[in-house]
């Protein structure tokens, strides 16, 4: 899916640095992401994983180098692009139904009053009540969107807040850990849905994850980011030792258990980030 | 004639419409209670409550200096809770994103100031202690239809400025994250949003006073809160509730004489209690009937509890 005109890629990254405050956090990144591609962006605490998605919404300038999103700078099609930020959690006493949080997701940034019932008749508020519906269908949260979201459980607010950003049929997904704080059917159920609108709408999917493999059987691409410097790549050119040692400058060992999960063991950061915390304690 | 409570209602309203300056109150009080039910809906979503009642403290030093200094009170009221407002807005910081232990910090700090410049102005002044009584719960004789209209003013202005910025305010508010995503001015509308709350507070003091502004602006939106989670049935109700509560005040004030400000007042926390009765028993009976049958969420499928350990390296995390 071509984005008007010549460019193709969702994401087009050349020589890219980003500065926070004085230090660099990572320099000298070239990536590029197709429509219709599963990207995962791993790396340890700290690598600037979610400071990459924040780049690329434009909402952190690149030190050096081009950032291309959707066809234009970084930030000029923000429209198009469903975020997901960290691990928001409303508290308890948060009143505000996950339809109408859907419903915002959908016009919240545009001027007027956030009265959906007003002018319910006209052709434009039915599609858009349709549209959040579907939303809510797509992520099979038609259960509890009525309830307000504060009383809903962390995974079911989780798949709200997923729909909020699928509402405007985005271009690209940005999805910051999207898998944190899920149970495991949850994360079953969640990268399913992912990949299912990756390859059925063409949307490029970037998703920023602490552990790959709920995630191996999706992935197009990883893009691996430690100690400053990011490498790309298929899984299994990414996931290597020998990859990741000159990554790390330090040995780094991947071990296949037997039922094809990979376990990452040699740096520090390594064993927060592959893995349980229980396993390797 | 002294006003006598009759058994008839109808001719109870007659006999209160039938003086101009009951006609100017009742005026009044509508228009105050439709803006501050809007602006209090918005100011308890934001959680910035304690913001709302520091402003409506801010109208006794204005309305204090306004007497020392000889101009209008309404100038007074007006100008310290808009200040007052920048001020918050600037203590709780705001490029970086509203941080809600500056903004109480700040808060609590204006407060302070607030109560100490009112009387030190009062004292300036020559303090005289019934205006100071009228100042802090308020009255309602008095009210000229030059004031209604200046009140008219304000909420028009406040309402048509909430209706333009009411979608991104409303998003800014509940998920400033999204919002800052989207290109929503998340720190202006903050600020703006402060400034209409000092607006709303100024306009309503000066018919409940400074010390009972606060019922009118959180009870009724508090109220409509707890019993629905929807946001235009919410507004709705909170404009309903905060109307039913002024012109009752404000009628039972008439005939008992007992000060408009203690009568709303109570009034509205009578309502906030029997709203949130009605919510813990409807959420008793809503209880009930999901743990026997209904889908709790998604660890009823696995029947294992979020997060344990055991469940997850089995599955392979």
């Amino acid at each position: 899916m071509s984005v008007g005109g010549a460019p193709t890629y969702a994401v087009e990254m050349t020589d890219a640095a980003v500065r926070l405050g004085s230090r660099e956090v990572w320099s000298g990144v070239d990536f590029q992401v197709r429509a219709g591609e599963l990207v995962a962006i791993l790396g340890p605490n700290g690598a600037g994983k979610s400071t990459l998605l924040n780049v690329l919404l434009g909402l952190l300038p690149a030190a050096r180098g081009r950032v291309s999103v959707l066809g234009g700078p970084a930030g000029s099609h923000n429209e198009r692009i469903g975020y997901l930020p960290q691990r928001r959690v409303f508290d308890a006493a948060t009143r505000v139904r996950g339809v109408d949080l859907v419903r915002m997701g959908l016009d919240g940034d545009r001027w007027g009053l956030p009265l959906p019932a007003l002018g319910r008749w006209r052709a434009g508020a039915r599609r858009a009540r349709e549209r959040v519906q579907e939303a809510i269908a797509q992520v099979g949260a038609q259960e509890y969107a009525k309830r307000p979201i504060g009383e809903c459980s962390g995974g079911e607010q989780q798949r709200l807040l997923i729909a909020q950003a699928l509402v405007r049929r985005p271009q690209m997904l940005l999805l910051d850990e999207p898998l944190d704080g899920l149970d495991i059917p949850n994360q079953v159920a969640v990268t399913a849905l992912v990949q299912r609108i990756c390859r059925a709408e063409g949307v490029a999917v970037l998703l920023v994850a602490h552990d790959v493999n709920p995630l191996l059987p999706y992935l197009d691409r990883i893009l691996y980011l430690a100690k400053g410097r990011a490498v790309t790549g298929a899984p299994e050119q990414v996931i290597t030792a020998e990859t990741l040692s000159a990554l790390y400058s330090t040995p780094i060992e991947v071990l296949r258990t037997a039922d094809g999960r990979m376990v990452v063991v040699g740096h520090p950061d390594a064993h927060a980030v592959h893995g349980t915390h229980h396993e390797l304690a | 004639m002294e006003p006598q409570l009759s058994i008839d209602p109808v001719s109870d309203v007659e006999q209160l419409l039938s003086y101009p300056f009951m006609v100017n109150a009742l005026e009044a009080g509508t228009i105050v209670a439709v803006m501050a039910a809007v602006v209090g809906w918005l100011m308890v979503v934001r959680r910035q409550s304690f913001a709302g009642h520091t402003l409506s403290l801010m109208s006794f030093p204005g309305a204090a200096a306004a007497a020392l200094v000889g101009v209008p009170l309404a100038y007074g009221y007006y100008s310290f809770c808009v200040v007052a407002a920048l001020v918050i807005a600037t203590g709780a910081g705001l490029s970086l994103g509203r941080n809600r232990a500056r903004e109480s910090a700040a808060t609590g700090t204006v407060q302070a100031g607030a109560l100490a410049l009112g009387f030190v102005f009062l004292s300036l002044y020559g303090g005289v202690l019934e205006s100071l009584e009228t100042l802090l719960f308020g009255s309602f004789l008095g009210i000229t239809p030059g004031q209604v209209l200046t009140l008219l003013g304000v909420a028009m202005a406040v309402l048509i400025g909430l209706a333009v910025v009411g979608r991104p305010l409303l998003l800014a508010s509940v998920d400033e994250v999204v919002a800052r995503a989207r290109g929503v001015r998340v720190g202006a509308l903050s600020v703006a949003f402060l400034v209409v709350l000092g607006l709303a507070v100024a306009a309503t003091a000066q018919i409940t006073g400074a010390l009972l502004v606060f019922a009118l602006l959180i009870a009724p939106a508090a109220s409509a809160q707890q019993l629905t989670a929807r946001i235009g049935v919410g507004l709705a109700l909170s404009i309903g509730l905060a109307l039913v509560v002024t012109w009752v005040g404000l009628g039972l004030s008439y005939f008992t004489n007992w000060p408009v400000g203690f009568l709303i007042t109570t009034l509205a926390f009578l309502q906030y209690a029997a709203a949130s009765a009605a919510r813990a028993f409807a959420g008793r009976r809503s209880r009930t009937g999901r743990q026997i049958g209904g889908p709790s969420g998604p660890t009823a499928a696995t029947g294992a509890s979020a997060g344990e350990p055991l469940a997850q390296s089995v599955g392979g995390s």
